[in-house]
């Protein structure tokens, strides 16, 4: 072997690669920059200035988007939360109940949000909300959450709970746990990466989602994506860029989070 | 304890899966503070079976009983056996300790006790200074005697042993060997251990079993076994033999009339279900003794020599063409028999045997 | 061999006869509030419509009948196809298409490029195409918008260069919806390529190299087969929502640059008000999309990978 590194090498590629992350990046950067322009035109640079992050916490706006934003994550953090109880038991009926009636059924329908474009889902929930009747509102725009919150907790916890082998159960049953125990003892405390990435991929899905949202949302209820689409569609005003920037701020800090997690549970096995 | 007291009694076990049948009817008894080993080749049922009697397999037919009460309702956490697991599985997120005192604390000791309880067994194993360690941190060694003391802590009715050894190395595994064999006899619990190699069951067992394709092929002491193999897959499998197809004259008492290649007759010890007919003959290597040629000898040619240190195998071929093996040992000043050159086996009447196929 | 198994890898059944039990919060709510509502969407694309929004229970084609044909304007005349509809689903199809394929042009020597680097710094390379992926998407093309305007930073940089004299009137055209799928579905694209390309065993590079093939050859012949399943993966995750998307085509588009998803927003949304035909088109936006995910199982299925 004299060059082995020269197979794995393609001229252009990295060309490519630099391509594919300023395309990924620039707008984001720009658009963070322009968020700290002090000049009210949003296209000329007037200088350094913090007044669109004061004007989204004390401005004309700003109790519109304080109400979104704690709707927001009220239901990110409900809906992940059920999201993950969902799946993790799931996850335990898929990997370690053997076989049962309906399970490959089951692997379907963990996957059916997935699979269905989210304007069907849209449309849908929102027809089957008005037919029954629900009222909608925060409830309805939670349990749509929910639903498609489903197989973004399902698929790492699924993961984690493959990669650990039953026999530590098996060990625990074997030294007199009942299978609650066996599960309490060992299985989720060796599954707790897994459950948080899974938590935290399924609160930035709900965090994200304007579409749905946006069909089953009652009258008058806003979260951050209805609210700054709604704001957007009357052009983009420089208030919308500091909030995104903030946004863009929230995104950063779960995936460096959910990045560390994963690799302490890496490590520890 | 009464050492012919019965601790398990496997009674006809059959464990059928999908298409595969694991166990065809097996049966055994495992003996109160005996060392019992179940050995065979990987895929012959030892391990089902221990699983079996573990909880973590159901039975398709056949009872297994523990101290004369039937299991099979019992599910693994109900039953006072333990296992040693072939990775061991400690729970990685507990310390040492804990992974000892775990099966005492679901038992529903109070947790002062359970640790005395864990300490005690870890000073057993020589590892009472480890008890704040994590599995992680341990050596493979270390790792293996945590887990016999983590299933020995709650004194189980029958400790169960998959493959244990199997994950160390070589000098290692040969002195765990004793010193499991030593842990055995001290705590006079019975140990039904499942491994694939002979020569570990040989040297720690009370009795053994020999299991094929989910069939029980001998039962009976290491002695047994090696000597007085009853069919040819465990002649064959325990140590090396020579097998020589013979035609067999006569049966009768234990004892056989059999013509070897080239005519010598011999009178020798037969398995209990031998008949008149063709059959083979186990001689082991290192029973066979080389000689020049004469009337009362086995008349060979030298093929090969393999030179292994303490012992030469000399490779031969019979008049019929069938190769046989000779364990000469290297103190021989006769020298090594050049390749080609013609020579007398022979071997005492006693040494050989008459097998069923 | 079954049978002797090591234990702990044979099957896992620890927690057996409770797998009903443990999956009946997922029956229920996806059951209640997925399956239950498509499937009460597919009856409202046969309802007549009632003006400004929802429908009246009767049974009718109506809605199917206005996507694939033309009656005149009173309804008369002798049935045509209606290309209308049909051409907002192609283009939808079309653009989609592109999109995966840009998608796969820049993303398959990104994701090789990452999985070629050592392993210390590649985890850094993967983090760095997975924070877009966590980004809120509307956020993202709102960006993208911001950018592109006739009076956005990039017009602004290009005019400062000198590349050109007037302003690029980007906003509003096919390449600014195609950009802004692409810059979207992007990351749906490195990564599943990326975790094929990481278990490609390099010594089947080695061995084709060894056999005379330079390394485009290699590349044509070897890589691209043996990482198709992630390949085909990726084209997936970037089609499929493509072809419903609503924010980049209602947002980077206009009128000329409509797609499926603004088409059935419109009928709920909107100011068309058309129920059932909303249905209708979600039904067959969905009939394809499942047509597509099926041929993809069955492939996959018959590959045995």
């Amino acid at each position: 072997m004299i060059k082995p590194l020269d197979l794995r090498r393609f001229t252009g590629f990295r060309a490519l690669t630099i391509l594919c992350l300023v395309v990924l990046y620039a707008p984001l950067i720009i658009v963070a920059i322009y968020s700290f322009n002090d000049s009210t035109s949003i296209t000329r640079w007037g200088g350094f200035s913090l007044k669109w992050y004061v004007d989204v916490f004390t401005g004309p706006d700003a109790p519109k988007f304080r109400n979104a934003a704690i709707n927001s994550f009220t239901i990110a953090i409900g809906a992940a939360t059920c999201a993950t109880i969902i799946a993790t038991a799931a996850a335990v009926a898929m990997n370690r109940a053997g076989r049962f009636r309906g399970k490959v059924a089951s692997l379907a329908l963990i996957n059916l949000p997935l699979m269905v474009p989210e304007i069907v889902t849209a449309v849908a929930s929102l027809i089957f909300f008005i037919t029954i009747g629900f009222k909608t509102g925060l409830m309805t725009i939670f349990i749509a959450h929910l639903v498609f919150c489903i197989p973004f907790a399902y698929l790492p916890i699924s993961a984690r709970m493959q990669s650990v082998p039953d026999v530590y159960e098996q060990a625990a049953m074997d030294l007199y746990a009942t299978p609650w125990e066996a599960f309490r003892l060992i299985l989720l405390p060796l599954m707790i990466p897994g459950i948080l990435s899974g938590f935290l991929l399924a609160f930035i899905i709900s965090l994200d989602d304007f579409l749905i949202t946006n069909f089953v949302k009652g009258a008058g209820i806003e979260t951050l994506p209805t609210a700054i689409f709604g704001s957007v569609k009357q052009g983009i005003k420089p208030n919308i860029m500091a909030i995104s920037t903030l946004l863009l701020g929230v995104s950063v800090v779960f995936v460096t989070l959910s990045w560390f997690i994963g690799r302490a549970g890496q490590s520890k096995n | 304890m009464n050492q012919n007291s019965i601790a398990v009694d496997v009674e006809n076990v059959v464990k059928r899966y999908d298409s595969v049948t694991a166990l065809h009817g097996v049966s055994m008894d495992i003996r109160e503070g005996e060392f019992f080993t179940l050995l065979g080749p990987s895929g012959c049922g030892k391990t089902t079976l221990l699983r079996c009697i573990a909880g973590f397999e159901d039975v398709t037919e056949g009872a297994i009983r523990l101290r004369g009460e039937d299991i099979a309702p019992l599910p693994p956490h109900r039953r006072p056996v333990n296992t040693v697991f072939q990775q061991y599985a400690l729970f990685p997120h507990m310390t040492v300790l804990e992974n000892v005192s775990f099966g005492l604390r679901r038992r529903g000791w109070i947790e002062m006790d359970a640790e005395a309880r864990a300490r005690e067994v870890l000073e057993l194993v020589q590892l009472k200074d480890f008890a704040q360690r994590r599995p992680g941190q341990l050596s493979g060694g270390q790792q293996q005697r945590v887990a016999l003391a983590r299933a020995l802590a709650p004194n189980p009715e029958v400790l169960l042993l998959d493959e244990p050894l199997s994950a160390l190395d070589l000098k290692l595994r040969q002195a765990v060997r004793v010193e499991l064999k030593q842990i055995q006899r001290e705590t006079g619990i019975a140990f039904v251990f499942v491994t694939h190699d002979q020569e570990e069951a040989l040297t720690m067992s009370d009795r053994i079993a020999v299991m094929s394709e989910g069939y029980v092929q001998q039962i009976g002491t290491p002695r047994d076994i090696y000597e007085a193999p009853l069919n040819r897959f465990v002649a064959d499998f325990i140590g090396e033999t020579n097998l020589l197809d013979v035609e067999v004259a006569a049966v009768s008492e234990g004892m056989a009339e059999v013509f070897l290649p080239g005519g010598l007759a011999l009178r020798c010890p037969a398995a209990a279900s031998a008949v008149a007919g063709r059959g083979h003959l186990s001689v082991r290597p290192e029973r066979i003794s080389i000689g020049p040629k004469s009337a009362e000898t086995l008349p060979a040619t030298v093929t090969d020599h393999v030179y292994l240190g303490t012992d030469i195998h000399l490779h031969a071929r019979l008049v019929d063409g069938e190769p046989i093996l000779v364990r000469m040992q290297n103190s021989e000043s006769s020298g090594i028999p050049e390749r080609g050159s013609e020579l007398g086996l022979r071997f005492e009447a006693g040494a050989a045997r008459l097998l069923v196929d | 061999m079954a049978a002797a198994a090591p234990a702990g890898a044979t099957r896992s059944e620890i927690y057996r006869g409770n797998g009903p039990r443990l999956m009946l919060p997922v029956w229920a709510f996806i059951g209640i509030f997925l399956v239950l509502p498509v499937l009460l969407m597919a009856i409202y694309s046969f309802l007549t419509k009632e003006f400004r929004g929802g429908v009246i229970w009767e049974i009718t084609l109506a809605a199917y009948d206005q996507f694939f044909l033309d009656r005149g304007l009173f309804g008369d005349e002798p049935p045509q196809i209606e290309w209308t509809y049909i051409g907002i689903f192609w283009r939808s199809i079309w653009q989609a298409g592109l999109a995966t394929f840009f998608c796969l042009l820049i993303g398959f020597p990104t994701a090789w490029f990452i999985a070629t680097r050592n392993a210390a710094v590649r985890p850094v390379w993967l983090f760095l195409v997975t924070i877009p992926y966590w980004v809120n998407l509307l956020i993202r093309t709102v960006s993208m918008k911001f950018l592109i305007r006739d009076t956005g930073p990039l017009n602004e940089f290009l005019l400062w260069l000198g590349v050109i004299s007037e302003p690029l009137s980007l906003i509003n055209t096919n390449f600014a919806v195609q950009l802004g799928l692409f810059y979207s579905y992007l990351p749906f694209m490195v990564l599943p390529v990326y975790a094929a390309v990481e278990r490609y065993d390099f010594a089947l590079s080695e061995a084709a190299a060894d056999l005379y093939a330079d390394n485009w050859t290699t590349l044509r012949l070897v890589i691209l087969p043996v990482v198709k399943p992630g390949i085909v993966a990726g084209c997936i995750l970037v089609f499929v929502p493509s072809l419903g998307a609503f924010l980049a085509p209602d947002l980077l588009g206009g009128a000329k640059t409509f797609m499926i998803g603004s088409l059935i927003e419109e009928q709920f949304k909107g100011a068309a008000g058309n129920w059932p035909f909303g249905a209708a088109a979600a039904m067959i936006l969905l009939t394809i999309v499942l047509g597509v995910l099926l041929l993809h199982a069955r492939a996959q299925a018959k590959g045995g990978r």
